[in-house]
């Protein structure tokens, strides 16, 4: 059996191994942050595409053997008052095959707004596949009051994108940018 | 209190009267109290909340509040209920019963236990002042997002989510020191021979439950800082416009929320082996079978956490992985039934009040972790997610399963506490008003689930009249029932009814039945030997 003090270090010394627990839990809450987007990043989970440009190299190999279905989605999120709209609904592209389109948007209000378009891909394993070289999601788009402008998209699908995936959904979620 | 008991006490130390005791004890019977009675209050004022929402539900229509009112009620419910209600009732037990349990004077850390109670008072009103400053034009209400907080509807809301966020910052610290606490007590405190095999069932699943806290509650900290931060200093970690993702906030919630449930659950699953093994007058089966599974349950807990947000969008090997994970918690969960049947398998079985509540609470619970089940299968999952199914299951496993727990534990261990015997006729009463209209309120919520009414709202489609108003006369039998346990308990601790034996069950076993009832103030001052 211990006597008082020796029992008084050892609840300090276990005290104090528990509190290294609990800030460990407190690192691991804010460590969970980057690594759910490293995570979402490499695996593609929630759809996440990467926001930089694509390196063109991969488009010299174009896979005339079959063909993909790119559909187009534009929202516009609460707070941003803009008309957004893909130009066309939807387009059949070949694996490596370069493609351009673009979305509409114009500003209804009348005051200058700031937007910030995030991209979605569905379904979330074609994700990786599907690379950007140019897109207006990549920086803030400002509108001036009633102004209009097209917003062009330049995309391949990677010809390593897997045989069972077919149609392959871009959607743009439009946020009013935060400063 | 016995003149015996106050003389022994004036005996020891002099410890200040009237509202500066409570305020300023260290002692874990005192401080125990404090978490039970408040437990006990908070349970009442929940379950209020819960009675104006099934009010409102009576009948189809907008009958009584608006939608943003029922919105605050039903997440404020479930706030209190969890962090106000079960959490403190199980301390309030681990206060009382682990030191009388294993041979220890007191707990390990007293001044921190009395600063972990005296943080709840405060939290609790930070969860209800909202509504009342409402009243006076300050805000528009207490919190409306449901208990999960999901962004970005917290992140856009009222003040209601800063009181919401800044009580569930205090709860957290105030369990946090819980545990430590009841960690450290458990490994440094325990009498001489009390070995870690030989340690009370309720004791070890507390142990897991306080492992359990001090791991999780840091991250649902850390979420609720980041949503306050998004809040109000422009940071944009829910926010995708920003470069962050609101799903982000739905796994960091149910990381801590899912091992949350077996946090509830632990400290009833210790002690209704005690209740089973007296009343069935036979010792428990399977103490280790049944400490193993205790583990693995905390350990699956912490990994299975997404079979919340199943519907989120993830890809099929995530949906697979977390429904085989999940499904894998009912095998230590087998186990555990298995061990309390084959306790009362051909006992001398008697049913008072708390065999009562420990046998219906089997069956009850039974169900409840039944329909956990289907809902852990995805394709099942994707039809009742978010319906009155998960409603009905959930109150399965937290009512009967952490509640009427509870109430068999009060039962069991209040003639230790007070020294008085309850009545047991009004404690039967209670158990089958209880179990009768709990299934009358929630029975009913399945097949409502089933039929596809979603959950959270105030209003809904005319087919589901009858069902909703079956549960909600069951609600009000179920709440104003209650009133029964409240006064059993009161009329204990004012001295009514007749002066309880040290161990009043025959069969009942452990170091805390060898005391006086009610327990001397100081008790195990000389710690026992256990052989």
């Amino acid at each position: 059996m211990m006597d008082a003090t020796e029992r008084e270090i050892a609840n300090r010394r276990l005290v104090r191994k528990l509190l290294g627990v609990v800030a460990a839990a407190c690192v691991f809450a804010f460590a969970l942050v980057p690594l759910y987007d490293v995570i979402c990043r490499v695996t593609g989970f929630n759809g996440k595409t990467g926001n930089a440009a694509a390196q063109v190299e991969h488009a010299t190999r174009v896979d005339t053997s079959r063909w993909v279905t790119v559909e187009f989605v534009g929202n516009t999120m609460p707070g941003l008052s803009w008309e957004f709209h893909p130009r066309q609904s939807s387009v059949r592209v070949h694996p490596g095959q370069v493609e351009l389109t673009s979305y509409f948007a114009r500003n209804i209000t009348n005051q200058p707004v700031a937007g910030q378009a995030v991209p979605s891909v569905s379904p979330g394993q074609a994700a990786q596949y599907f690379k950007k070289i140019e897109c207006f999601c990549f920086q803030r788009q400002e509108l001036k009051p009633g102004e209009t402008k097209e917003m062009p998209l330049t995309f391949y699908v990677s010809p390593d994108l897997p045989e069972n995936v077919q149609t392959i959904t871009l959607s743009y979620a439009f946020y009013r940018a935060v400063q | 209190m016995t003149t015996a008991a106050q003389a022994h006490e004036a005996h020891h130390d002099h410890h200040p009267t009237g509202i500066m005791r409570w305020l300023t004890t260290t002692n874990h019977k005192d401080i125990g109290t404090m978490y039970l009675v408040f437990a006990l209050i908070m349970f009442m004022v929940g379950g209020a909340m819960a009675l104006a929402v099934r009010a409102e539900l009576f009948q189809p229509g907008m009958q009584l509040m608006r939608p943003e009112f029922f919105n605050q009620l039903i997440g404020v419910h479930a706030l209190i209920m969890i962090f106000a209600a079960l959490m403190p009732a199980a301390t309030g037990f681990a206060n009382w019963l682990i030191p009388l349990q294993i041979g220890a004077p007191d707990m390990a850390l007293p001044r921190l236990n009395n600063w972990g109670f005296w943080l709840l008072p405060p939290a609790a009103i930070l969860l209800t002042l909202p509504f009342i400053l409402a009243l006076f034009g300050i805000g528009d209400g207490a919190i409306a997002t449901g208990w999960t907080f999901y962004a970005p509807l917290s992140v856009q809301e009222g003040i209601g989510v800063d009181f919401a966020i800044f009580a569930v910052h205090l709860l957290g610290i105030s369990s946090v020191m819980g545990s430590i606490n009841i960690i450290v007590t458990i490994f440094n405190m325990r009498a001489p021979g009390m070995t870690m095999m030989k340690l009370p069932l309720f004791a070890w699943g507390w142990l897991i439950t306080a492992f359990l806290l001090i791991a999780t509650i840091p991250v649902l900290a850390g979420a609720v800082t980041m949503l306050l931060t998004d809040r109000h200093f422009g940071t944009h970690f829910f926010n995708a416009a920003g470069g962050g993702d609101p799903i982000l906030f739905q796994h960091l919630f149910w990381f801590f929320g899912h091992p949350e449930v077996y946090i509830l659950l632990l400290p009833v699953w210790g002690f209704i082996p005690h209740i089973l093994s007296a009343f069935s007058r036979k010792p428990t089966y399977g103490y280790k079978a049944q400490v193993y599974s205790f583990w693995a349950i905390g350990i699956l807990s912490l990994v299975v956490w997404a079979h919340h947000v199943f519907t989120v969008g993830m890809p099929v090997p995530a949906l697979l992985y977390f429904m085989y994970s999940t499904m894998s918690i009912s095998l230590p969960l087998a186990v555990l039934f298995f061990c309390w049947i084959a306790t009362m398998w051909r006992g001398a079985m008697s049913f008072e009040t708390p065999m009562l509540f420990a046998t219906g609470w089997i069956i009850l619970f039974g169900i409840g972790g039944l329909t956990g089940l289907v809902l852990a299968d995805v394709a099942a999952d994707a039809q009742y997610h978010h319906s009155y199914f998960v409603v009905a299951h959930f109150h399965y496993t937290l009512f009967a399963g952490g509640m009427m727990g509870m109430m068999a534990g009060t039962y069991f261990w209040l003639p230790k506490m007070t020294g008085r015997m309850y009545s047991e006729k009004l404690g039967k009463l209670h158990f089958w008003l209880t179990a009768i209209a709990f299934n009358l309120t929630f029975m009913p919520q399945f097949f409502l689930g089933l039929a596809g009414m979603p959950r959270r709202i105030p209003d809904y489609a005319l087919q589901f009249a009858e069902f909703n108003m079956i549960s909600s006369i069951g609600a009000f039998i179920l709440g104003l029932s209650q009133l029964i346990f409240v006064y059993n308990i009161v009329s204990c601790i004012r001295g009514q009814g007749e002066k309880a034996a040290d161990k009043p069950w025959e069969g009942a076993e452990g170091l805390e039945w060898t005391l006086s009832s009610p327990p001397p103030y100081h008790s195990f001052t000389v710690q026992p030997v256990v052989k």
